[in-house]
């Protein structure tokens, strides 16, 4: 029986046999990772193509994950963005509460297959992280996540979930502290103890054959996407809108609409305090072609190619690169990418947590505002669907203080000033 | 202008005419200023250093330890620019005479442009470049730029290498084949291990006439000496830079890296 939950592109046109979506991707490594990145692109071929690998997941994605995940109509939400129908895709409600446990298992899964004991990983927002770390419990795998000293302490509640499932946490001290750092440390990591280890790697990034293998895990979110509105609004979206850092949440989403050109791909990039301020993480709106980790993509980067440090409310984007695939699909123009600022997608965050008791996670909030602006450019006959890639708990510190929701912020006194101006704007 | 490949071919002749592996030696250029860094490669060369490795400092050192690190951030922050990194390969081959390489992520190559980058390289009496995280089967446009210019294309070669790729990466190459002693990011190590040796002999083994030099952990005279026992040269990177970090001051941190490079040419005689 064909898997229901596994989806891999059945096209398999890009990337190449060398890991190229057009100009982007490629295998930018140093020799001592060669062998073991050779090993993933083998195993995971096989695995592809193996029958019982695609029903242990699909065991998995249903009784572990809980997939299907959901598919929400929020029409209270979308009085908001010029009267469109809005569907959001209820990644927030997988077990751990993002997206990336697709991804997490499926080269768990992997690992187990080419026999290593131990796992590392890169997180930023700490949801790849604490994925990772459930998994490896699950799979009694040693754990090392990395993690920017300073989203360590904006992700708090993550650190202790990761912790608590037994993964040793590494706070990363060098450059800018964050998700890049975090990746940095990941590597060398991995060069020096690549024998038992697999670098678990949470994004559409990296070398080959990691942005196409961890697209091919998160597939199935477009996959369920395309049916649920079939059955639910009886036609395609006109937009698909998803947050992008690495980009594996939007690209998991988009991929099996790109070949309906009616539908719209629409990626939301961190605009932090604004582009034009260079305090942002919006790679694909502001960066150039570049190698970073693995792959030739945009990055941000100055003149002689040093990585700029990025910056973003959102630690799970705050980040200088983004997937390859992204910037193939950005130059042939099949997607589309804006910019989100911090004040627009934390507006966004509330607004929907008031209108349809869903608390959105900081980086999906980037999606849900950009699909507010995309609602009024549709006008009411439109039809968006947003991947609400996770869920916000471990945001709540991050919120409160941005928002004064503390019992001694004295700015609490001020919410029913805010609960009127949102029902204000909606009239 | 033709780069100094064929004095890095000689220079590694040389010493093994003598009946001796090479000493080659790291430092980051701009550490810790520009002119500071190439009063140190003075220094080692001064000490008995064969050739130096300029490195090129990297806002995201990802091979790179911690003393490396330490030292990239130091020269990025006092504004190093490629044009720093010629002027010092300039002034170093120019005051010795000695065969000067550049070690650098592919990125900052990859955003200054190939032919741009390897003409101001020669121009400036550059003998070559180590790019680590150029993989072979990616380095076509280099190899034929660095060829055009004169410059030799160092490849790092590691314990996990298979023998296939070893053929494939030694056939690419010139000027000499950097062996990663163990897997592992720079930094100095207590013992290199049995790992480098036999890498040096799977090496040969593929029929290349280029020298193995192996690089990764060396700190002292006495690993030197080992390696030097099995490999055409040593390369020593992080020991240089923590002397330089280590030392109260400018001038101490000179004779440091001076006389390290004194006892490390005594160890590349077999002097233990």
């Amino acid at each position: 029986m064909p898997s229901e939950f596994f989806i891999p592109d059945p096209s398999g046109q890009v990337p190449s046999a060398e890991g190229y979506f057009g100009a982007f991707g490629g295998k930018f490594i140093p020799e001592a990772l060669v062998a073991a990145v050779d090993e993933v692109a083998v195993e995971y071929d096989k695995a592809k193509h193996d029958p019982e690998f695609a029903r242990e997941l699909d065991d998995l994605l249903v009784h572990y994950t809980g997939r299907p995940s959901a598919l929400t109509e929020v029409p209270r939400f979308a009085e908001h963005a010029g009267g469109a129908r809005v569907f959001l895709k209820r990644e927030d409600l997988n077990h751990t509460g993002s997206h990336k446990i697709n991804n997490v298992l499926g080269q768990a899964l992997l690992t187990k297959r080419m026999g290593k004991t131990r796992v590392i990983a890169e997180t930023g927002a700490g949801q790849h992280g604490v994925a990772t770390a459930t998994a490896c419990a699950l799979f009694g795998l040693d754990c090392t996540i990395y993690m920017g000293e300073v989203d360590t302490r904006r992700q708090a509640l993550n650190v202790a979930r990761m912790r608590m499932l037994g993964a040793e946490v590494v706070a990363v001290k060098s450059g800018s502290r964050t998700l890049k750092d975090a990746i940095n440390e990941a590597f060398r990591d991995w060069v020096a103890n690549v024998d038992r280890t697999h670098y678990l790697f949470g994004t559409v990034a990296g070398p080959h054959p990691f942005p196409a293998m961890v697209r091919d895990f998160h597939r199935v979110i477009g996959v369920e996407v395309r049916r649920q509105l079939l059955e639910r609004a009886g036609r395609l979206p006109d937009a698909a809108v998803a947050c992008v850092g690495g980009g594996s949440n939007a690209i998991g989403l988009f991929h099996a609409f790109i070949p309906d050109e009616s539908v719209r791909l629409i990626g939301c990039e961190p605009a932090g305090h604004g582009v034009a301020t260079g305090e942002h993480a919006a790679t694909l709106t502001a960066g150039e072609p570049g190698i970073l980790h693995g792959s030739r993509s945009y990055v941000l980067q100055d003149d002689e190619g040093q990585i700029t440090e990025p910056y973003s409310i959102s630690a799970g984007l705050d980040y200088p690169g983004v997937g390859p695939e992204h910037s193939y699909l950005r130059d042939s123009g099949r997607g589309e990418y804006r910019a989100v600022t911090d004040d627009a997608a934390m507006q966004a965050l509330r607004l929907l947590s008031r209108t349809e008791g869903i608390i959105p996670a900081i980086e999906s909030a980037h999606a849900l505002a950009g699909a507010l602006e995309v609602g009024k450019e549709l006008g009411k006959d439109g039809l968006i669907v947003v991947n609400l890639s996770g869920r916000g708990d471990k945001d709540m510190d991050t919120a409160a203080r941005y928002f004064g929701l503390y019992d001694t912020d004295a700015e609490v006194a001020a919410n029913e000033a805010d609960t009127a101006e949102i029902e204000g704007d909606a009239k | 202008m033709s780069g100094n490949a064929q004095l890095l071919n000689d220079t590694l002749a040389a010493a093994k005419a003598e009946g001796r592996s090479a000493l080659i030696a790291y430092l980051p250029a701009g550490f810790p200023t520009v002119d500071g860094g190439i009063e140190a490669i003075k220094a080692v060369f001064a000490g008995g250093a064969d050739v130096v490795e300029v490195g090129l400092p990297h806002s995201d050192p990802v091979l790179d330890g911690p003393v490396i690190q330490t030292a990239d951030d130091i020269a990025l922050r006092g504004g190093v620019r490629i044009a720093d990194v010629m002027r010092t390969v300039r002034e170093a081959h120019e005051a010795t005479g000695k065969p000067v390489l550049v070690m650098t992520y592919w990125n900052p190559i990859d955003r200054y442009g190939v032919e741009r980058f390897t003409a101001e390289l020669a121009e400036a009496g550059g003998a070559g470049c180590i790019l680590p995280d150029l993989p072979v089967q990616e380095s076509a446009l280099w190899r034929e730029h660095a060829e055009k210019h004169g410059l030799a294309t160092v490849f790092v070669v590691a314990p996990s290498s298979k023998d296939e790729r070893l053929a494939q990466i030694t056939a690419a190459g010139s000027g000499f084949v950097y062996a990663a002693s163990l897997m592992g990011v720079t930094g100095t190590r207590e013992s290199v291990g049995t790992q480098a040796q036999d890498l040096v002999r799977r090496t040969r083994a593929t029929g290349t006439d280029l020298p193995v030099c192996v690089g990764l952990g060396v700190s002292n005279r006495a690993q030197a000496a080992e390696v030097a026992g099995f490999a055409d040269g040593v390369i020593v990177g992080s020991a240089f830079v923590k002397r330089m970090l280590d030392a109260p001051d400018h001038a101490s941190g000179l004779a440091a890296v001076r006389e390290l490079a004194g006892e490390l040419a005594k160890g590349v005689r077999g002097q233990a």
